[in-house]
């Protein structure tokens, strides 16, 4: 009953078609992360591949503009495929390699997972199949041309609120049909043990090098770290390192959509409650029967019902703060970071952005505040000018 | 006595599955005697979810045509009270274990044995995650109808060996939906839960044809169907009966003989 938990959430609640499968992902897994081989072949494709260790970066013009704590991005945005995502795919891809798998499978939302998974399967020479809600195909279209040129399968998923979520249930799915020779090479923090375990290991290199970057350039800690957060995984990887530090404020940033106070909301740590979907236990937007409710977000990224169970705990214990940002919140900062650091930055990494912006201004000049920048927006641009009533002549 | 204890003891059974609200409850009920006067020997009632990521196409359309028809578990649990009025046949809930969960293990459990259910197959907690329901089932002698995969290999035995009911053997991959052609050895898997128990073994996922119920039923206790019945009620909707009953009757008839 303790594997796999994180607290009271986490746990494996999948059907038995899938259990051997989740088990020997398991065994594989314990043995690979102490694996001098695979970590060191790990760490060349982060090197040499993705592009790592990505900038800690520090935000002159905004830090003088918003006047109070000192800020620092950590640029995932400048990985190989332009997220954080290319960091758990690629420990994930070598997993699935070692363990003799010839197919990866993955649920995408924004996308940038699934271009992410069809680069790493590319590079590798596996199989891909990307599931993707058929509303995001429509939202984010450049990124499904850009999988297919990467040599992978697009599904749209027609079934539910045609989003995220029923691209993860499309993807438990194909799973159960053909689970030998395929790894569901899950996205974020999420799912059933191991996914958030391994996924939150490979994210955590974000913290890793954040941490020892700051104490680098400033010979102290931060005092809050902050991220986005819709599964979790950015966010994870973001606060990680950073969780023994008592000192240090650990800040999600959910999509609240158009308002926490409104049916049109992604935010679960807000108006969630416990509940058992997708593999875990956790928090979820739900009914009173335990209906999963459609949830919403400008950002396809973060439009998810859930989030991963460490989150989850993280706030049981007090360790982590979630706040709620809306759609306009973030398009805001959409623009303002554009401006002030030319950096086009992913609109879910922009929730984020936004909270800083708030939060910034309330603390004093010799503050540290480090965000994690989780993804490059050009993938956003076209939504943004919709978004602003903008006729782009696409 | 549960009524799960007597549905397989002087025949080998046919297990019909519905989702419960589709088209209304008020259908669901006469669909039960429907099947149950052609011979089933154990009715699985759908709680219809929102997200089945165990069910194919055709039993996810039918969970989205019952939600959409304002279907919810207390609704159920009514129902299942009137249907108790006219019937014993057993009859268990297929259901997601959040529909539980969220409803309170204690307080489901209560109001499933009030009402008249006798199990509960939930095909997203596996054997490792039983713990927490397990318990308050017992307490209310409701049965856990444990599932064993084509996958389950070396797992069979110790799903097997505390089973009460029966056991709910998936014959294929993947999700639910009637299959052309199933592959997998279901022969070798029900004698291995032979070796641990006496728990009827019954096989279910893509079957839909006489025949394939009078070949499993050569060395299972029973057969279960569930998207051929349910594509049955897609295409009559609130016309389904006399169809379902004819459907029903023609696999009752292949089913073997003890």
């Amino acid at each position: 009953m303790d594997k796999g938990r994180f607290g009271i959430h986490g746990g494996q609640y999948v059907p038995e078609t899938l259990m051997n499968e989740i088990h020997k992902l398991e065994k594989a897994y314990e043995f690979y992360k102490n694996d001098p081989e695979f970590n060191a072949e790990l760490d060349k494709l982060n090197r040499e591949y993705a592009g790592r260790p990505s900038l800690l970066y520090y935000a002159e013009n905004m830090t003088k503009t918003l006047g109070g704590a000192k800020i620092y991005f950590k640029r995932e945005d400048l990985n190989h495929t332009g997220a954080h995502k290319i960091n758990n795919v690629l420990g994930q891809a070598l997993l699935a390699k070692k363990m003799g798998k010839k197919r990866l499978i993955a649920e995408t939302g924004a996308g940038q997972h699934g271009v992410a998974t069809a680069t790493a399967a590319a590079y590798m020479g596996l199989e891909c199949e990307i599931f993707m809600g058929r509303v995001d195909t429509e939202r984010q279209a450049l990124n499904v041309y850009r999988m297919e040129l990467l040599g992978a399968k697009v599904h749209p998923v027609d079934s539910g609120t045609k989003t995220l979520k029923d691209a993860v249930n499309e993807c438990m799915r194909e799973w159960t049909r053909r689970p030998e020779d395929t790894l569901y090479a899950l996205g974020s923090v999420m799912g059933p043990h191991p996914f958030p375990t391994i996924v939150r290991d490979f994210q955590s290199v974000i913290s890793r090098e954040a941490r020892a970057q700051i104490l680098e350039k400033e010979g102290r800690l931060p005092d809050a770290v902050m991220a986005c957060v819709g599964g979790g995984s950015n966010a994870i990887g973001m606060f990680y390192e950073f969780i023994k530090d008592e000192g240090v404020r650990l800040i999600g940033c959910e999509a609240a959509g158009k308002g926490v106070d409104t049916d049109k909301t992604a935010a679960t740590m807000a108006t969630g409650t416990l509940g058992v979907f997708h593999g875990m236990k956790s928090y979820f937007c739900q009914d009173n029967y335990g209906q999963i409710a459609p949830v919403y977000s400008i950002s396809a990224g973060l439009d998810y019902p859930g989030v991963g169970p460490e989150h989850a705990n993280l706030k049981d214990m007090g360790r982590a703060e979630y706040v709620a940002v809306t759609d306009d919140e973030a398009v805001e900062a959409f623009e303002f970071i554009a401006k002030q650091e030319g950096i086009i930055a992913a609109i879910e990494s922009s929730h984020a952005v936004a909270h800083l912006m708030k939060l910034a201004p309330t603390m004093s000049k010799d503050q540290i505040i480090i965000c994690c920048l989780s993804g490059r927006g050009d993938k956003d641009v076209a939504a943004i000018a919709r978004y602003k009533g903008v006729d782009l002549h696409e | 006595m549960n009524r799960i204890d007597k549905a397989f003891d002087n025949n080998k059974g046919f297990i019909a599955f519905i989702s419960a609200g589709d088209p209304s409850l008020e259908k669901t009920k006469e669909f039960v005697i429907e099947m149950e006067k052609a011979g089933a020997a154990l009715v699985e009632l759908g709680i219809p979810f929102s997200d089945p990521i165990a069910e194919g196409e055709v039993i996810q359309g039918a969970n989205v045509r019952a939600l959409q028809a304002g279907t919810t578990t207390d609704k159920i649990f009514d129902m299942v009270k009137e249907l108790r009025k006219e019937t014993n046949i057993p009859l268990v809930f297929l259901c997601y274990l959040n529909s539980v969960f969220k409803y309170g293990y204690e307080n489901f459990c209560k109001k499933c044995v009030e009402a008249g259910i006798d199990g509960l197959i939930i095909p997203d907690m596996p054997l490792e995650e039983k713990g927490e329901l397990l318990p308050v089932m017992d307490k209310y002698d409701l049965y856990l109808i444990p599932l064993i995969a084509p996958t389950s290999k070396e797992r069979i035995r110790e799903i097997a060996k505390n089973a009460k009911g029966f056991i709910y053997v998936v014959s294929s991959l993947g999700v639910t939906g009637v299959r052309s052609e199933i592959t997998t050895d279901v022969k070798s898997i029900v004698s291995e839960i032979r070796k641990v128990t006496d728990t009827p073994a019954c096989i279910g996922f893509g079957i839909s044809k006489p025949s394939q119920v009078a070949d499993y039923t050569e060395y299972a206790d029973g057969a279960i169907v569930g998207s051929a019945i349910v594509k049955i009620i897609g295409e009559y909707k609130d016309e389904a009966g006399p169809h379902l009953y004819e459907y029903v009757k023609q696999m009752c008839d292949a089913v073997v003989k003890k």
